[in-house]
């Protein structure tokens, strides 16, 4: 009977860590992330607005992959992101652009993925795991747009 | 007018008088905090009463917590285009708020009542007056563990309501609803920082103290009859409710402004 007990307790001691450490780790600041069936790609963007490590990265609105990570460049102070695209999506153009897109007025920002042509005449291959993308458009900031469509009136 | 004068003051006296042996409880089993030889039987009994007999409904609660708050949410929600802020409005609402105190609710009804009926009971068949007759202390031998008990429990049960919880909303969120998983996590995870999980351990620690505290006392100082059982063990969990609304209030006020 204590026996049966002590075990109860153990189990009971063992869930609440572990209730604990997983609120730790993945509500409040996520620590490991499996990232296994997936090859990494980099794109340099302007301003990446509200984007979020872990967004998706869509193309015609499938999600082929996720934000794995973002961080500023060392040099021209830039912020690099890195996309994690599932293995299956490998075929992707040099010529792929991406945009910083919102779902809805107000969402979530998302990564929308253009998948280019391959031509090998002139010499557009398919992007290989840790390529860079060249061809990124910025996210759109609201107050920038009010700002230009502001000035654009006060002109006429 | 003098007899009214009489009323107020007995009343006055009684409540300081249970104050002062309410703490004096209180102080006896802090400073007998069971030791690693002998205690330790004692306090894994009580831990398994506490807090593994309060797994079932921490857990069943927890959960449909969780999945209520997503639904409500992401009707309110979706109309703004902002299901997205589903996973933060559920995380946080169960970290900071529902997670300790409606934690802190169920334990005062399911485990306090359990520690006053006993501690009554055993008061009433004059259990305690023996253990004093053959030199035990009483308040080492009873008291102590099921309060220590009960300080080291409530905290795992709110951290295992609030993960409970969130589980539920993303099953109904993610799951049922269709919020985006990746966007559900990336947004919760930005919104909430370490220090919401700490605040919301300190809220549930101090929860676990006076629900605690209270149950213990109401059971040591009751009316040893059965009638005297039934209304200590009554006022146990109406006080004990009151006093962890109340203090949350108070906590949160401190905490999160």
């Amino acid at each position: 009977m204590s026996k049966k007990i002590e075990i109860w307790v153990g189990f009971f001691v063992a869930l609440g860590i572990a209730a604990f450490v997983s609120l730790a780790l993945n509500v409040a600041n996520s620590g490991i992330q499996g990232g296994d069936n997936s090859y990494q790609l980099y794109a340099k963007f302007d301003n990446i607005g509200g984007l979020k490590v872990r967004s998706p990265i869509k193309v015609g609105g499938v999600v082929v992959g996720r934000i794995s990570d973002i961080r500023l460049d060392a040099e021209d102070y830039l912020p690099i992101v890195t996309l994690d695209i599932y293995e299956e999506y490998n075929q992707f153009s040099e010529a792929t652009s991406l945009s910083i897109l919102t779902a809805g007025l107000l969402g979530e920002q998302y990564i929308g993925l253009e998948p280019g042509f391959v031509d090998e005449e002139l010499g557009i291959g398919i992007l290989q795991p840790n390529d860079y993308v060249e061809d990124t458009k910025s996210a759109i900031v609201l107050e920038e747009l009010i700002g230009q469509f502001l000035f654009s009136q006060s002109e006429d | 007018m003098i007899k009214r004068f009489g009323q107020l003051g007995h009343t006055t006296l009684e409540l300081l008088a249970g104050l002062g042996r309410a703490l004096i409880i209180l102080l006896s089993a802090i400073t007998h905090m069971p030791n690693i030889r002998k205690g330790y039987p004692l306090f894994v009994k009580q831990v398994y009463s506490v807090g593994v007999l309060s797994l079932i409904i921490i857990i069943v609660s927890g959960l449909f917590i969780g999945m209520v708050l997503a639904l409500q949410g992401h009707g309110v929600l979706i109309d703004y285009g902002a299901e997205a802020s589903l996973g933060p409005m559920v995380a946080l609402s169960l970290l900071r708020e529902l997670g300790p105190v409606v934690t802190a609710l169920l334990f005062a009804g399911r485990a306090g009542s359990a520690l006053t009926a006993e501690i009554g009971l055993m008061k009433a068949t004059e259990q305690l007056s023996s253990m004093e007759m053959m030199a035990v202390d009483p308040l080492r031998r009873v008291i102590a563990p099921r309060f220590w008990a009960g300080l080291f429990c409530m905290p795992l049960l709110a951290a295992i309501f609030s993960m409970v919880g969130i589980f539920g909303s993303h099953l109904v969120g993610v799951v049922w609803l269709g919020v985006d998983q990746g966007t559900f996590w990336s947004v919760m995870q930005g919104d909430v920082d370490f220090a919401d999980i700490v605040n919301g351990t300190i809220k549930a620690v101090s929860f676990a103290f006076v629900v605690t505290w209270i149950a213990v006392f109401k059971g040591y100082d009751c009316v040893p009859t059965s009638e005297g059982i039934s209304r200590a063990t009554t006022s146990s969990v109406v006080q004990a409710s009151l006093v962890v609304l109340g203090l949350d209030f108070i906590l949160t006020a401190i905490m999160f402004t």
